[in-house]
Order: structure tokens, then C-alpha cells, then sequence
């Protein structure tokens, strides 16, 4: 299968591995500072919704972790398939290290759903078909995590895990669509379409910042992560012992 | 916040502690590998010095 030459050059471990370890705090900063300006415009400059009053400001913190959680999904399922297709150790690597982070922005997702859903549904939880799925989301992590490093091999645990996870890909459309497909608690999207979301703008750039925000911060932290799966996978390689040997800084 | 306050403090208290979390793992995951590495090929390169 054919490749571009910087594709190779991204996929070998020592390339990725340095210029993960620069771009790391390039993404982190930012994402910081989006996140608390995000925190303080939906808080406080948003205003109020007509229907839901001040209690519609959860969506700040649920919609990016709920949009996070199935595109953190994709990424890894992709990532595993490239490992299965191309038998590719960075992809593999890069799996690893995404469903952890997946795991915790599907947790966030459901407990501030739950905890929106008291006051508006008067329930925390409902066997509904967008909550379930999400839920469903959650177990598919956990087993991919658990599914990975219950192999003596590493191998065989990455490539087990990978076929859950690409197999677990069918729930994502289910996530997305269910709250039009079935009649549900959960209400519809709000930003479907940016040209006319559902709210105004005063209420909306919080939301995009945020959502933008989590993004930067996931992907500091992926890489952050890739880096640790990196070094341990390839313990044994020269670049590896080079980078580590003592009185050497950084690597 | 309109009687909405418990709701809305606990779901923003509880996305900051697991941002936080999230950067506490990664960095410890990262430094612990990078320890543990440095170990190893420190006990090599002596045991080497031996032979």
C-alpha cells in the first residue's frame, strides 16, 4: 500500500516521539486558557435560558465532553484499524493511549448529564436510547482497556482489543442518531448546523470555545500518552537506551 | 443561579477534577516509564562494565 514519504516519517517511533514531546505544551497552554474563558462566559456573560434559567449552563460542560467522547472513539477505532490493516506499532500506540482520556470524557458525559437530567427530566437516569448508548460507550472503553493487557504478548492484546474497538464503531451512529431515530428524553442537537443553531450567539460562542478547548487539551494529552506507549514499547531500540542513558536530560 | 445552583456548581466542579486528573495521570504515566527505562539501561551499562 502505498504511502507519502512524510507519512513514514511521522510513523516512525524517535520522529513522533520528538515532535510529540514539543507540540505537547503548544496544545496544552492554549486549551487551558479556552477552557477557563469558556468557564467564565458560560457562567457568567451567558444569559439565562428562557425555559431551563440558569440551569442550561450544564450544557458547557456536557456538550464537549459528550462530542469528545464519541470523536476520541473514532480516532482510536481508526487508529486500531490502521494497526490491524498495516500492522503499524505507532497506531497501536496511539490507541492505548486514547481510550483512557475516551473513558474519563464519556464518564463526564454521563454524570453531567445525570445530574442536568434531575431538575429537567426529574430523573438522573433513564433506560432511554441516547443515555443507554452512551453507557454502552463506556463499557466498549473499559473493554478495549481491560481486553489490551489481559495478553501475555502486547501484540496480541493490540490486536484483540483493535478488533473490539472497530467492531464497537457500529454504536457510534446509534449514539448520534438516536435521539431522532426513537422518541427520546434527551433533547435534539444544538448545534447541528452553525449557519442556524438553535441558540443565539451570546449563548453559543461559550459553547464553541469550550468544545474547541477540550479538543486541544484531549489531543495535549494524547500525545502526552503516546509518548509513555512509545518509550515502553520500544524499550529495547537504540534510540531509546541513547535518549535514556544517564546524565542525559529530556529525550 | 435560580435555584439551579448545586446543579450547575457540581457538574463544572466535577469537569475541573477530571481535567485535572487527566493531567496528573498522563504527566506520572509519562514520568514513571521514563524512570523506569533510565533504571534499566543504567543496570545494563554497569553490568556491561563488568564483564
Amino acid at each position: 500500500m502505498y504511502l507519502p514519504n512524510w507519512m513514514h516519517k511521522l510513523a516512525s517511533p524517535p520522529h513522533f516521539f520528538r515532535i510529540s514531546g514539543w507540540l505537547a505544551p503548544w496544545l496544552l497552554w492554549p486549551a487551558v486558557a479556552l477552557i477557563a474563558l469558556g468557564f467564565y462566559a458560560g457562567l457568567v456573560l451567558a444569559p439565562a435560558d428562557y425555559q431551563q434559567g440558569d440551569g442550561f449552563r450544564i450544557i458547557y460542560v456536557h456538550v464537549p465532553s459528550a462530542y469528545l467522547s464519541t470523536l476520541i472513539y473514532g480516532l482510536m477505532a481508526a487508529a486500531a484499524a490502521v494497526g490491524l490493516i498495516w500492522r503499524m506499532k505507532l497506531a497501536y500506540a496511539v490507541a492505548a493511549a486514547a481510550a483512557p482520556i475516551g473513558a474519563w470524557f464519556t464518564f463526564l458525559a454521563l454524570v453531567t448529564g445525570a445530574i442536568w437530567g434531575k431538575p429537567m427530566w426529574g430523573t438522573f437516569w433513564e433506560w432511554d436510547p441516547r443515555l443507554t448508548s452512551e453507557l454502552i460507550l463506556l463499557f466498549l472503553y473499559l473493554g478495549f482497556m481491560s481486553l489490551r493487557t489481559s495478553f501475555e504478548e502486547p501484540t496480541k492484546g493490540d490486536r484483540a482489543a483493535g478488533l473490539l474497538a472497530v467492531v464497537g464503531v457500529v454504536n457510534l451512529p446509534i449514539i448520534h442518531y438516536s435521539v431522532i431515530w426513537w422518541s427520546s428524553i434527551h433533547q435534539g442537537p444544538t448545534i447541528k448546523k452553525l449557519d442556524a443553531p438553535s441558540i443565539t450567539w451570546e449563548m453559543a460562542w461559550p459553547l464553541l470555545t469550550l468544545i474547541l478547548g477540550f479538543t486541544l487539551f484531549f489531543a495535549g494529552l494524547l500525545l502526552q500518552r503516546v509518548q509513555a506507549e512509545v518509550l515502553e514499547r520500544e524499550r529495547n531500540a537504540r534510540w531509546v537506551t541513547e535518549i535514556m542513558r544517564p546524565g542525559i536530560e529530556g529525550g | 443561579m435560580g435555584g439551579y445552583a448545586p446543579y450547575v456548581w457540581s457538574t463544572f466542579g466535577i469537569t475541573l477534577v477530571v481535567l485535572v486528573i487527566n493531567v496528573i495521570t498522563a504527566k506520572r504515566r509519562l514520568r514513571s516509564v521514563r524512570e523506569q527505562l533510565k533504571l534499566r539501561v543504567a543496570r545494563d551499562a554497569r553490568r556491561r562494565s563488568k564483564e
